[in-house]
């Protein structure tokens, strides 16, 4: 079971262009440090796939086991992880989330744009 | 509160020229950090964030921080 979710833990992190781990949904955020990525992502027209955590303390688990970071939210662009919500924040202001979004998804990747809510949660 | 931590960062990174720990919500568990080294010149962000991660490892998993607000600062 929990290698299923393993597997579909990273099959969201390599095929989304930017994957944002958080608590809640984007229309229902019950964490401030994940509004604060999500804005952040949003502040830089970012096309964001979003995993709820809450669900499973599984997710959670399998998800800093595979990143190898402790807290949630975690923002990953092309399966790279770039890292947290003061992280995510820092590269916004200063400009690099731009430049780092660019880069790896192409100039034009504010036309994907839009928010995707993904679930990992394994059918029990 | 903050003291503790303060301590465990500062044998992590004894080079730093500041090391600030601030109760955010006067709660005890929700904490900005700060770290400014000479040590974190040219570093990626991610890499910095994990040393300061890795330094608070223990508080974190026995729950005493809840919360953690990092800002990291090279020398320059």
């Amino acid at each position: 079971m929990s290698e299923v979710l393993q597997q579909r833990i990273k099959s969201v992190i390599d095929t989304s262009p930017v994957a944002l781990f958080m608590k809640g949904t984007p229309q229902f955020v019950m964490c401030g440090n994940s509004e604060r990525a999500l804005q952040a992502l949003r502040r830089a027209g970012a096309p964001v796939t979003t995993v709820d955590i809450l669900p499973d303390p599984e997710i959670r688990r399998e998800l800093s086991s595979i990143s190898g970071w402790p807290t949630i939210p975690q923002v990953f662009i092309n399966g790279e992880l770039i890292g947290g919500a003061d992280i995510a924040e820092e590269l916004a202001q200063s400009g690099e989330l731009e430049r780092k979004l660019a880069d790896a998804l192409g100039d034009d990747y504010v036309e994907r744009g839009g928010e995707r809510v993904v679930s990992v949660l394994v059918a029990a | 509160m903050t003291a503790p931590l303060e301590d465990l960062l500062r044998s992590a990174f004894p080079e730093a020229t500041e090391v600030r720990v601030t109760d955010r919500t006067g709660g005890g568990d929700h904490f900005l950090v700060e770290v400014t080294s000479p040590r974190f010149d040219g570093m990626p962000l991610l890499e910095q964030h994990k040393l300061v991660n890795a330094a608070l490892a223990a508080p974190f998993a026995a729950g005493t921080i809840h919360e953690m607000r990092i800002k990291t600062r090279g020398s320059r």
